[in-house]
């Protein structure tokens, strides 16, 4: 490889526009070369719009781009690519059946129609033998741990020749030691001169224990920034949030009831059918919030799948308030349990119906709330009116498809509908993947005031900050079971996450 | 969109405002306008058709508005013909309401024909108007165990409803031809092998006052009554869920199972008294004549329709002049029948490609610019 040094890039008054919408105002930002500089905003504060403009993916309306000095157009990514400019997204992109040599290789622009293995294998070797860390090259990428597959699509970028890259919340599918991991060798990269970094992120211990400089967007425009060590976290999230009022987290009050939710030696199979996933002994109690933590793909959404009534159970038994569930409309009303999975929008919503219809997807039928077989539209429309004010969901109109709204005010039109009424139990899985700051605050106090006022709730998160800020009991589940299991009082973030990654 | 543009928050929202009243019409102008235009698109593309093999684009026009609807009599003609196709609409628009593509209601037409055709055989003789009613439950009911097949197949087993409502329908063919020629033939019947020929008692008349029979009856009160079940009903409101996420219904615990059995063997029952209708009240016994195409050109009419139930209503009366013109067209303009089938088929690609069209026009999304 090219011992090339790290670049420097800066932006200068880079605005745009889409339609009569700002998503971007007149931002100036210098990343110096060998630098790890932090993007922080809440979502829709225009990060992803400046790297997708930095990268080529948008052409800005106005504003220009300099790499080492030297004005620059950047027509599109390859364009990008060619000024050493490499983006590694949130999700991967690597190819899951090719190993990681193949993956390596193909991505290359210059890739042969017929590839000399030996040759590209010594090539590659010697290549490994600069890096820092290595990754196993013969392994297929689907056997790969998340952590080794991130530090994969690192090694790509800087296999390409890239010396500047920006990561798009590069950790938000690794446990705590593998992001502590990857970003160590991100700044080890930048600190040697061979990588310029810039990180987008959400997550401030890893801005204060990783970044050198930040820069922080808010509404398209950048607010602040500097050197890390100059700046506070509050500081931070003072410049981030702005002077919006969130609602306050809710306080613990009431006191645990009886048992409302038992799951026993419950077998199901998991989506690959090979495997399955097994819960011995689940119990979640009136008032008490218990967090499943775990990383994606451990069987959490096969979990929630069978208490949801969509995987049936190969044995074992769901009780709530000791009477068999199997999760019908019927049962659910008279039980009062709720379910809000992951990603509403697809999982618990009819994209393309209004908001309106679709808040009253729960109760359009329900005899006891003087609906009956006809469609009481004037009611559903009062109703839903109600629940928009009282849950402060924001749209153009209930006739807007529910499609048409941000992530937040989808959680927010879902929770309005599985939280209005009394609820004694509530099952919900990831619910502030994706959404912004004040949807977060918003969300996480909803869930807190159910749980003041009795219910039950089983929280399914990936994101421990979420399963610790909530629960009551904290339990891990890792390769289909849970693993591990611990009241709020004596959690601790090493064992939490050493059983997360299975090895504990 | 950008994250960003989805963040930022609209204005607050207005109970019942103008905002509502111009999205509500902004959907509605544009479910109406779109296959207006894809139908408009769809007939210039195939003027360009006649063009190349040297006919009149003007003539051809002309005439089948002349022998659809120009005179009395070629409205009689038209309106005939429109029965059969409204039920067959319906057998595709019902089960599209849940998300379900079903094309094969042919199948249905053909062997609710043949059990009407059975039963008014080996039962004839009831007095009164049991013969029909016993006529017309045996249509509906072997169409509704048809297409209820195939829905039970998607939810049970995953098949894909297209692929097997499609093939079933070829089953259904070789089904009925062989009962005709077989077990149920009536030995007179020499050159067309027929079920015997129905009673007096068993055949369905004409409207009072027009040279139509009671099946447009049937068909438009059948569309009316399932708009109402669909738009007007919790039921039709729990199948549009199914329709919008079947995920979305799933975790609701909606009964997904039984909406998809019931509203597709409720599709398949109007397509099998759509030939209980042709036996009844046009053929006076089952034959080959059944397979007509009426379960194929129903499927241009649900889409054209959107699936919406009244929409069907006029759309059908339009492809059923088109269908009424084909005799005319081929003496007057020296063209084969099957030139209808070519403009059917250059409308029906015209409707598929302006379903891709649908949310791109600003002018049908009053808030496009505010969303938050």
């Amino acid at each position: 490889m090219k011992k090339q040094p790290a670049i420097g890039v800066e932006t200068l008054h880079m605005t745009m526009r889409f339609g009569n919408f700002t998503a971007l105002d007149d931002v100036s930002i210098n990343i110096t070369p060998g630098s790890f500089h932090a993007l922080l905003g809440e979502n829709g504060a225009g990060k992803s719009t400046l790297v997708k403009c930095m990268m080529g993916f948008y052409q800005p309306t106005e504003g220009q781009m300099m790499v080492q000095g030297h004005e620059v157009s950047i027509p599109d990514p390859k364009a990008a690519h060619a000024h050493g400019l490499g983006m590694v997204y949130q999700h991967f992109t690597l190819v899951p059946s090719l190993t990681a040599a193949e993956n390596l290789v193909i991505a290359r622009e210059d890739a042969p129609h017929r590839i000399d293995w030996k040759k590209e294998r010594k090539a590659l070797d010697a290549f490994m033998a600069t890096m820092p860390f290595n990754v196993p090259l013969d392994q297929p990428v689907n056997r790969l741990a998340a952590g080794e597959k991130q530090k994969l699509e690192l090694l790509k970028q800087l296999y390409l020749g890239r010396h500047f890259l920006i990561l798009d919340e590069p950790t938000s599918v690794l446990t705590p030691d593998e992001a502590t991991e990857l970003l160590g060798m991100v700044r080890d990269l930048t600190q040697s001169g061979a990588l310029t970094c810039l990180m987008i992120t959400h997550k401030f211990r890893e801005v204060t224990a990783f970044a050198d400089e930040v820069s922080i967007l808010r509404r398209g425009k950048h607010v602040g920034g500097g050197k890390v060590s100059d700046l506070t976290t509050d500081e931070m999230a003072a410049l981030m949030i702005g002077d919006k009022s969130f609602a306050r987290k809710a306080d613990r009050s009431g006191v645990r009831g009886d048992c409302v939710l038992s799951v026993q030696n419950a077998v199901a199979p998991d989506r690959s059918g090979l495997k399955s996933i097994q819960i011995d002994d689940l119990k979640v109690a009136a008032g008490e919030v218990v967090g499943i933590a775990g990383i994606s793909g451990n069987g959490q959404m096969e979990l929630l799948e069978t208490l949801t009534g969509q995987r049936p159970l190969q044995s074992g038994t769901v009780t709530v308030k000791s009477e068999p569930f199997h999760a019908t409309r019927s049962e659910a009303r008279n039980q009062k349990v709720r379910y809000v999975p992951e990603e509403p929008l697809h999982n618990a919503n009819a994209p393309k119906m209004s908001v309106l219809n679709n808040l009253m997807f729960r109760n359009f039928d329900n005899k006891a709330d003087g609906f009956g077989l006809w469609l009481n539209k004037r009611k559903m429309a009062s109703r839903a009116a109600d629940l928009v004010d009282a849950f402060n969901v924001k749209m153009a109109s209930l006739e807007s498809p529910i499609a048409s709204l941000s992530g937040g005010n989808v959680q927010r039109a879902t929770l309005a509908r599985e939280l209005s009424d009394e609820v004694d139990l509530l099952i919900i899985s990831n619910p502030c993947f994706g959404l912004d700051f004040s949807a977060v605050a918003d969300i996480r106090a909803r869930i807190m005031a159910a749980r003041n006022s009795g219910a039950a709730v089983l929280l399914i998160s990936e994101d421990l900050d979420e399963i610790l800020e909530l629960s009551d009991r904290v339990l891990v589940m890792s390769e289909g079971r849970i693993s591990y299991e611990t009241p709020i009082e004596t959690a601790d973030i090493g064992v939490i996450g050493g059983h997360m990654a299975g090895h504990a | 969109m950008t994250d960003a543009a989805k963040t930022m928050a609209g204005p607050a929202p207005i109970k019942g405002s103008n905002s509502s009243v111009m999205e509500v019409w902004g959907h509605k102008a544009e479910a109406f306008l779109l296959p207006f235009g894809a139908l408009l698109a769809g007939l210039a593309a195939f003027s360009v058709f006649l063009l190349f093999v040297g006919k009149s684009p003007v003539e051809f026009y002309s005439l089948v508005y002349k022998a659809g609807f120009g005179t009395a009599f070629s409205w009689n003609n038209t309106l005939s013909r429109t029965a059969p196709l409204l039920l067959a609409a319906l057998c595709v628009a019902i089960p599209a309401r849940l998300g379900l593509v079903v094309i094969g209601g042919e199948g249905a037409i053909v062997l609710g024909g043949v059990a009407a055709g059975a039963f008014g055989m080996f039962l004839p003789g009831l007095p009164g108007f049991m013969g029909i009613v016993g006529m017309f439950l045996c249509g509906a009911l072997t169409g509704a165990l048809w297409i209820g097949a195939v829905g039970a197949m998607r939810f049970k087993r995953g098949v894909n409803e297209t692929i097997s409502s499609l093939l079933m329908a070829y089953i259904a063919i070789a089904l009925m031809n062989h009962l005709v020629e077989g077990p149920f033939r009536d030995p007179a019947s020499l050159n067309k092998p027929s079920t015997a020929p129905l009673g007096e008692t068993y055949r369905i008349g004409n409207i009072p006052g027009l040279d139509v029979h009671w099946g447009l009856a049937i068909g438009i009160i059948a569309c009316i009554a399932m708009w109402v079940l669909i738009e007007r009903t919790t039921w039709g409101f729990a199948a549009r869920i199914v329709g919008g996420n079947i995920r979305a219904a799933q975790v609701q615990g909606l009964p997904v199972g039984l909406l998809m059995v019931g509203f597709c063997a409720s599709a398949g029952a109007f397509a099998g008294i759509a030939g209980m209708m042709e036996v009844a009240a046009v053929h006076g016994t089952a034959n080959g004549s059944l397979a007509s195409g009426y379960g194929y050109a129903g499927i241009l009419i649900a889409f054209l329709a959107r699936h919406n139930m009244i929409a069907i209503i006029p759309v059908g009366i339009l492809l059923a002049g088109f269908e009424a013109s084909s005799g005319l067209i081929q003496r007057r303009m020296d063209l084969p029948d099957a030139t209808i089938l070519v403009l059917q088929g250059f409308v029906f690609v015209a409707i598929l490609l302006s379903e891709t069209l649908t949310g791109r026009f600003k002018l049908f999304q009053p808030h496009i610019g505010d969303r938050s």
